[in-house]
């Protein structure tokens, strides 16, 4: 298996490897994939205001998964959440090169983006209807 | 010490150097046709593929005029299955094989069940073995043939070979041993082991690629065979087909060396794989053998790394070439069935690694090899969300990974 010169270079210098808190407010963390298949991402980001301002992930996968998520954490450090979610996994899959057979590596990638954002934006709306109570709570007293 | 370093020799083996240099003379000097009778170009060749026979012979037990030549094993597993199934299609239409065979024989054996044929697949244990009672509770009045992998491939487990033979010519069933990967590392005696058939491959045992043959029984019982390759009339009507003189001079010596070399070869085999094991489990932890640990071959080592995939394991070890399970390895995106069949679990079966030691490999080479596994295996755990859950005392198997997180 000939891997691209992108690939390799995720592989062996992986941007973002880590975690950040997931009890934070402005955390969002999504995990996809399962390990029966061979590959699991988990994504995470920390939003401020409407901006992802940090980006973090861990893969347990192949190295055109590893170097996938690698990427799409590169990308979306600095970009809006909204401009996050128009990430395709073909721009991933043009970037690395990636063979036919490990484009749904790629898929997986967008998959995690966009679960990291969707537990983000519940996690606000859960957050904004609990004060809404809390307001209304102290409305009625 | 030379990189890349070779740790895959269940998958290939490298020419040795007496066996090519027999092989030379063959190619432009004593180039005849094996079959031309009429002059000493061709009985040169004859004479050649002769002694060839007489070198397999010895290795297994067998006569020179037993050996079938072929171009490989997989050949040869085509020949014996579908060759005996329609030679006694009369007597029965049942063969009895295992989950944890060489695809050469299950998709041989799908091929026979399309035409008519029905095929027992025995389950495993967990560690790949076949045992004697299973292949006996197997046994139907309609069971012509019994085909079973002597060595595993994927994990070195070493089937009762002796046992299942016996129960077979006890109840008249052909018993065929795919002995692939056990000539050369374990002994073998189509007599003592009650064999009937038996195929077996140079390339694997320090001989060219392409040339292998099939062993076929001439008394008690005198196996008989439909040709699959029709021409000529070769091998006894067997196989047709001009012989590849020096492939088959090639096979002779490998399988000599393999005789004369046999206890040395394998001494020297496990005394690296144990070493490599002991450091792999004393520098690691989450580490699984898959194969059986005691009933294996002394040259393979099948190991899980929990929570770090394959392929990606590969990648990391760039300077050691070896093997893997995982779905990411395959063309198909599917594990491999015989981890599949042991029940190793997917998750397993996906971070699993063989190693496969030489008679070239060294202890230096087997040392950097562990290094570097080690390493590896350390990084990429860095790296897995699922060596951060159990650190973090998740149990995986309750983790519900249709969620979204």
């Amino acid at each position: 298996m000939a891997y691209s010169d992108k690939v390799l270079d995720h592989y062996n210098n992986p941007r973002n490897v880590g975690s950040l808190d997931k009890g934070r407010q402005n955390v969002g963390t999504g995990v996809v994939g399962a390990p029966e298949c061979g590959d699991v991402m988990k994504l995470q980001i920390e939003v401020e205001g409407d901006r992802i301002v940090d980006a973090k992930f861990k893969t347990f996968g192949c190295g055109s998964a590893i170097a996938s998520s690698s990427l799409a954490t590169e990308w979306i450090k600095g970009r809006t959440v909204d401009e996050a979610l128009e990430i395709s996994n073909t721009e991933i899959v043009q970037e690395l090169s990636l063979p036919p057979v490990k484009i749904h590596c790629s898929v997986l990638a967008e998959d995690a983006i966009k679960s990291a954002i969707s537990d983000y934006k519940s996690k606000q709306a859960a957050g904004a209807a609990q004060e809404r109570r809390q307001g209304q709570e102290q409305g009625a007293r | 010490m030379k990189l890349p370093i070779y740790l895959d020799h269940q998958a290939t083996t490298p020419v040795d150097p007496r066996v090519l240099e027999a092989m030379l003379p063959y190619f432009s000097e004593k180039f005849g046709n094996a079959a031309s009778r009429s002059h000493s170009f061709g009985w040169a060749g004859e004479e050649a593929v002769e002694k060839a026979r007489r070198q397999v012979g010895a290795l297994i037990g067998a006569s020179p005029k037993e050996i079938v030549l072929t171009s490989g094993s997989t050949e040869a597993i085509n020949l014996a299955l579908k060759g005996a199934a329609e030679m006694y299609a009369s007597k029965g239409r049942h063969i009895v094989t295992s989950q944890v065979e060489h695809k050469a024989v299950l998709d041989t054996c799908k091929h026979l069940e399309k035409l008519g044929w029905e095929v027992t697949y025995l389950k495993p244990s967990r560690t790949g073995l076949v045992s004697a009672e299973s292949v006996a509770a197997a046994l139907r009045d309609d069971t012509v043939l019994v085909a079973l992998i002597w060595a595993n491939n994927e994990i070195g487990t070493l089937n009762p070979v002796r046992a299942i033979g016996e129960l077979c010519h006890a109840k008249g069933v052909l018993f065929f041993a795919d002995a692939t990967q056990a000539v050369g590392k374990v002994p073998v005696d189509v007599e003592a082991d009650h064999v009937d058939l038996l195929c077996l491959s140079a390339h694997k045992i320090y001989g060219p690629k392409g040339v292998g043959c099939l062993y076929v029984r001439r008394r008690n019982p005198r196996v008989r065979l439909v040709a699959q390759m029709d021409g000529g009339g070769h091998e006894r009507g067997m196989r047709s087909g001009t012989l590849n003189v020096p492939g088959v001079v090639g096979l002779g010596k490998a399988c000599e060396l393999c005789r004369t070399d046999l206890e040395q070869d394998a001494a020297h085999a496990r005394a690296l794989r144990d070493h490599f094991e002991r450091r792999i489990f004393a520098e690691l932890d989450h580490v699984h053998l898959n194969g059986d640990p005691q009933q294996r071959l002394p040259n393979c080592s099948n190991v899980s790394f929990n929570y770090v995939e394959g392929e990606s394991l590969i990648m990391g070890i760039k300077d050691v070439a070896v093997s893997s399970g995982s779905a990411c390895t395959s063309a198909s995106l599917e594990p491999s069935h015989v981890l599949r069949a042991c029940e190793v679990g997917d998750e397993l079966a996906h971070s699993s690694i063989r190693f496969g030691f030489g008679r070239s490999t060294t202890q230096e080479e087997v040392d950097y090899a562990a290094d570097d596994v080690i390493a590896s295996v350390k990084r990429l755990r860095e790296l897995s969300p699922l060596y951060e859950m159990v650190q973090e005392g998740i149990d995986l198997s309750t983790v519900d990974w249709s969620a979204d997180h």
